[in-house]
């Protein structure tokens, strides 16, 4: 539990580990009938898309896209005149 | 009351002038006013916005006549983004999330005269079968207050069934659009995947997520996926195929459809009142001129263990954006106040983990399973598993649709069930959608019509066919609902 949290980044509460640990096994324990099934001889699987001509990929054409301080707008926090995203110092300390 | 309550009417009466799209919408925000207070479908309603976008419709001249959805106004899911509109997808990671841009299917709905009035309650981020996940509380069924309206789609769906606006888009990676549709009494359609562009919708399980209408008719719900369907260069998956006319379609009867019944799949769990409905509506598809056969699906039970490992998979790479450097909530003590470093500096990595601590139970529960199946030495036997019985289970639909032109089931197993009676349980929360997911993972078209009552309580109908052949699905749904008494929705309380 503890290594997938940790995957996930997720930080979970003690209550949260034992409620999801019985709840994960029973979901996964459910979930695992699949592999009783005989899927041998079955190289890939099929594409989830119904149409065989998709995807089809637009034509690489210059286009605008969203100005700068328009997305950094959205930003929990930003230094708009820079031009970046912030976050807390990464290395050192 | 003579005001007009379909989407068709409403565009009758819009396009001849008989009355004005504002006139329209402000009605449609009193409603919603006046009987949301009970239900809780809407996190949002822009009020200001919808009467701006309306008076833009009034002022469009001799086009107003020619637009499919001229001055209707409509609900979408809080999962699609409407620039300058806050989208939080029922979120506490996206509370104050103001999207830059719009999904293609709003752009499609304006272009088509159509007029959102609000942002409607799921489950976070879609995950949940009954609206209960939702960060800012539960919405209630229309039908029965004590009831879920399902989910995720649940806002939307009981917006129609209560009446407050005709028509509404939900997304359905599951059966998000159909169980609600069919718990609620409304007609709701997850065109085929492809069928509809994703931009702007926010992603879930990328290979299923489909959006589409509800409605009170099969018609109205005909018309806005007529206007939100086709190739958009935005989402490479959506498709160029040909789009036939929905509505043209809609003759009135089911002459020469052969309808396929999977009996196997209904020999437990289904409640004696749905088999009764459902009967009924196999009874009404024949009187409409179809003719009913059997047909098997073998793969079918295994749709639910597959999903739930396909779509966890998806969701949890999905959602690993959702870390509060770019957009979206940044947990409290996890900011950097601008200006002097407090001591001591939070790491970029108690960013990560206390933003995402946000998350809801059933997110963080589908985010672990999902990086589970995807982890090192467990892909394999879960997640490439998983996909190859979902290429068994799409088999199974390609067999089937050579035989038949559609395949009915009862939508859901039982009716509405009541709020708490399934959040501790996820599994038994899951199998609501035992007759949904099937769909989702073969990437078919499928509609959920109603088909009567059971204990006063709605059910629906679900029709499954052909990729791409929304058009007949919508026909035969169209010809269940002329043979359905109408149930009284439940009006203005």
């Amino acid at each position: 539990m503890r290594r997938i949290a940790t995957l996930a980044r997720l930080e979970l509460t003690a209550d949260e580990i034992e409620t999801f640990a019985e709840q994960l096994s029973a979901i996964l324990a459910y979930a695992g009938q699949v592999q009783q099934i005989d899927t041998s001889g079955m190289a890939n699987a099929d594409s989830a898309i119904p149409d065989s001509a998709s995807p089809q990929f637009r034509s690489d054409d210059l286009a605008p896209c969203l100005p700068r301080d328009v997305v950094l707008e959205q930003a929990p926090d930003a230094d708009r005149s820079a031009g970046v995203f912030k976050v807390p110092r990464v290395l050192g300390s | 009351m003579n005001a007009p309550e379909t989407a068709s009417e409403i565009r009758a009466a819009v396009a001849s002038r008989q009355i004005s799209a504002v006139d329209v919408v402000r009605a449609a925000i009193d409603r919603i006013r006046r009987l949301d207070s009970g239900v809780h479908a809407f996190l949002h309603v822009d009020e200001e916005g919808a009467l701006a976008r309306a008076e833009r419709v009034d002022r469009r001249g001799d086009e107003l006549s020619r637009l499919p959805l001229a001055g209707v106004p409509i609900a979408l899911k809080d999962n699609i983004c409407t620039a300058g509109v806050r989208t939080t997808a029922a979120s506490r990671l996206l509370e104050h999330y103001v999207p830059p841009y719009s999904a293609t299917v709003v752009e499609r709905l304006e272009n088509a005269g159509a007029v959102y009035v609000g942002k409607t309650n799921c489950d976070e981020f879609a995950m949940g079968s009954s609206t209960e996940h939702s960060a800012f509380g539960p919405t209630r069924n229309p039908w029965a207050s004590d009831r879920s309206p399902g989910g995720s789609s649940g806002g939307s769906a009981a917006s129609v069934a209560a009446g407050m606006v005709p028509v509404a888009l939900g997304s359905d990676t599951g059966g998000s659009i159909r169980q609600p549709a069919a718990l609620c009494g409304v007609v709701g359609l997850k065109p085929t995947y492809g069928r509809v562009s994703r931009y702007g919708l926010i992603a879930f399980g990328s290979s299923l997520d489909q959006i589409g209408p509800f409605a009170r008719t099969a018609r109205d719900a005909a018309t806005v996926f007529a206007a939100i369907a086709g190739r958009d260069p935005r989402d490479s998956t959506s498709s160029t195929a040909p789009i036939a006319d929905c509505v043209a379609a809609l003759s009135g009867d089911a002459r020469g459809l052969r309808v396929g019944v999977p009996r196997h799949l209904l020999e437990e769990g289904v409640q004696p009142g749905v088999h009764e409905a459902f009967a009924r509506s196999l009874d009404a598809l024949k009187d409409a001129g179809a003719t009913i056969t059997d047909v098997r699906l073998p793969h079918a039970p295994l749709a639910i263990p597959v999903y739930y490992l396909v779509a966890n998979a998806e969701a949890s790479s999905n959602l690993a954006r959702y870390d509060g450097v770019r957009y979206g909530t940044r947990a409290q003590g996890a900011t950097q106040p601008s200006g002097k470093a407090p001591t001591p500096v939070p790491s970029l990595s108690d960013v990560y983990y206390k933003t995402r601590a946000l998350f809801g139970a059933e997110a963080k529960r589908r985010i672990m399973i999902g990086t589970f199946v995807l982890s090192a030495g467990y892909y394999d036997a879960y997640y490439g598993k998983a996909q190859l019985v979902r290429s068994l289970i799409r088999r199974d639909y390609e067999l089937a649709f050579a035989a038949v032109d559609l395949i009915a089931l009862p939508t859901t197993p039982t009716v509405a069930f009541r709020l708490g009676e399934r959040t501790s349980d996820p599994l038994q929360m899951y199998l609501s959608d035992v007759f949904t997911v099937a769909a989702n993972l073969a990437g078919v078209p499928a509609v959920s019509v109603p088909c009567g009552l059971s204990a006063g309580l709605p059910v629906g109908l679900q029709l499954t066919g052909r990729p791409f052949e929304e058009a007949t699905l919508l026909r035969a749904a169209d010809a269940v609902e002329r043979r359905t008494p109408a149930a009284s929705l439940p009006g203005p309380k």
